[in-house]
């Protein structure tokens, strides 16, 4: 129960590449599907997991030999129920050989329905659950409905494997041992819920875990998270939350090419070349949002993508409006007031009206309780006092963002900042 | 008079008992000591609680609820199990205390069960 396949990494022999590569298809395609009804029907995502691993397993030694079967989804699915009835027997035969009797044998007992029913959007709900640890919920969620292994997501996150493998493994133990349930959640408590969801799959594309300092460059899941996120919309067709979450982390893929320098510090979104942005992914996600927009429910991820989408507008016009982005922050602000919105809020104010003073009392007004400890907030402060001219505050507040920050090229670009103030004149 | 005897184990501790291999014989001791408890007639209820990677901690603050992950506190002996048993006083009390698997790896908090508000 040890071998795990992943989609994706399935190995492919020369007898019959054809069988491996219809395997490692079927994998990709179907592993939510398949993993999410298991793990319904049985209430334990870990044994789904083994149980599903191992009909892969079986599946890349038999199609070579047999050819491909004409369900492959079915055909895994019900490998992986036998697999699940034979280690439930096993399990109730050591505990009580009485009860073994009563089990339906697992060779004959198994049929499957059709197509598998999708139980992704069930399995979403219980990876965001408020009782599951929030960044463990992205983790879990990119883990069980896209089937990407912990050393990965380890990878991803500048963790150690064993140290992920070890967190998602207690994250399963907890959902089994504590009963939480597969079921979609009540009308009064669903728009809390869904939000947890979406901001679990927002989340996983801006991991920042990094609690080893790797030299190694974080392997990006943000193409993941796009999946997940169209995963998500497709079974939420009718939240346009979905469709402007889709937006965002499409907006944030346009510019992977432009993020960075060629020293490796990043570049100001209003300083990039636009140039490198991708056309393509603006114009998908310009379509999502005017999609969401039309069902007039405005949400936080939509106003995130619209600032986002302004800001793209600098690659027609040749400027960034600033005016636009500060109104759209103020809706965002009034409607979610994140300690990331009221920063960029003040951000936007600072650049709207090229007055510093407004950005640093809406700075100011956050909570020093909660800003203390948050990188991004040092780094907007230590960005206005330059601004302002206050060096010395400035180069301080540099000193503070760049003690909170964990990301290998947050720190290179804040060093660079820092020491290029120190060198200009006073 | 009736004690709370509460098991506090290091996590490396209960990491063990939670074992697929090492759990089961580590367990033994315990069973021992639980039967122990029974035939001297002082056992009044208990469990062994599931390990604090399981756990779930609520609030309530301005009215709202909030729900957090993980037991109320990070301490480096963790609760995982509690025992009421009914003794004449303290001192037996501290007896079978002393008894427990977890005095030697942990440790095990003896407390009174408090007579019900007036």
């Amino acid at each position: 129960m040890t071998v795990r396949t992943t989609p994706g990494g399935a190995a492919t022999t020369d007898a019959a590449p054809l069988a491996a590569q219809a395997a490692e298809a079927a994998a990709r395609q179907a592993y939510g599907r398949l993993l999410s009804w298991l793990a319904w029907q049985w209430r334990d995502i870990a044994a789904a997991e083994d149980a599903l691993a191992d009909a892969l397993m079986a599946a890349l030694l038999t199609w070579p030999r047999d050819g491909v079967p004409d369900r492959p989804e079915a055909w895994l699915l019900t490998a992986a129920r036998r697999n699940l009835l034979k280690a439930a027997r096993h399990r109730r035969l050591t505990a009580d050989p009485a009860v073994t009797v009563l089990l339906p044998d697992e060779t004959t007992a198994v049929t499957e329905p059709a197509t598998v029913p999708d139980a992704r959007l069930r399995l979403m709900f219980v990876c965001a659950h408020p009782a599951i640890d929030a960044p463990m919920r992205s983790l879990l969620m990119l883990q069980t409905v896209l089937g990407i292994d912990a050393a990965r997501i380890a990878r991803a996150c500048l963790v150690a494997p064993e140290a992920m493998t070890k967190r998602l493994v207690r994250t399963k133990a907890k959902i089994k041992a504590t009963g939480l349930r597969f079921e979609e959640p009540e009308a009064r408590e669903l728009p809390q819920r869904l939000m947890a969801v979406l901001e679990a799959i927002y989340g996983a594309c801006t991991l920042d875990w990094n609690e080893d300092s790797s030299p190694e460059p974080a392997a990006s899941l943000a193409d993941e998270a796009l999946y997940l996120a169209r995963v998500a919309a497709s079974l939420l067709p009718h939240e346009p939350e979905a469709l402007g979450l889709i937006a965002l982390l499409e907006l944030n893929a346009s510019r992977a090419a432009a993020r960075l320098d060629a020293e490796g510090c990043l570049v100001p979104l209003q300083e990039q070349d636009t140039a490198l942005w991708d056309v393509e992914l603006i114009a998908s996600a310009t379509a999502h949002l005017a999609e969401a927009a039309r069902r007039r429910r405005p949400g936080p991820f939509q106003y995130e993508a619209a600032i986002q989408l302004a800001h793209a507008s600098r690659r027609r016009t040749g400027a960034t409006p600033w005016a636009d982005i500060r109104l759209l922050y103020e809706g965002l602000v009034a409607l979610h007031p994140t300690i990331g919105a009221r920063i960029g809020h003040a951000l936007a104010s600072a650049y709207a009206a090229d007055d510093v003073s407004a950005g640093l009392a809406l700075l100011r007004d956050i909570d020093p309780k909660r800003r203390e400890t948050h990188q991004a907030w040092w780094a907007a402060q230590a960005h206005l006092l330059e601004r302002a001219g206050a060096r010395a505050g400035a180069l301080s507040a540099y000193e503070r963002a760049l003690a909170l920050s964990r990301s290998p090229a947050l720190q290179k670009t804040l060093i660079a900042r820092r020491q290029a103030l120190v060198s200009s004149s006073p | 008079m009736q004690f709370v005897l509460t098991f506090h184990q290091p996590l490396a501790e209960i990491e063990r008992h939670e074992h697929p291999a090492d759990g089961p014989p580590a367990l033994e001791p315990w069973k021992a000591y639980m039967a122990d408890l029974v035939a001297a007639g002082v056992m009044r209820g208990g469990n062994r609680l599931a390990p604090p990677w399981t756990a779930t901690t609520v609030r309530i603050r301005g009215g709202e609820r909030q729900i957090q992950d993980g037991p109320f506190a990070e301490t480096r002996e963790i609760a995982a199990g509690y025992v009421v048993i009914e003794v004449p006083s303290l001192d037996e009390a501290l007896q079978w205390a002393a008894r427990s698997p977890s005095s030697s790896t942990g440790c095990t908090e003896v407390r009174p069960v408090a007579a019900p508000p007036a």
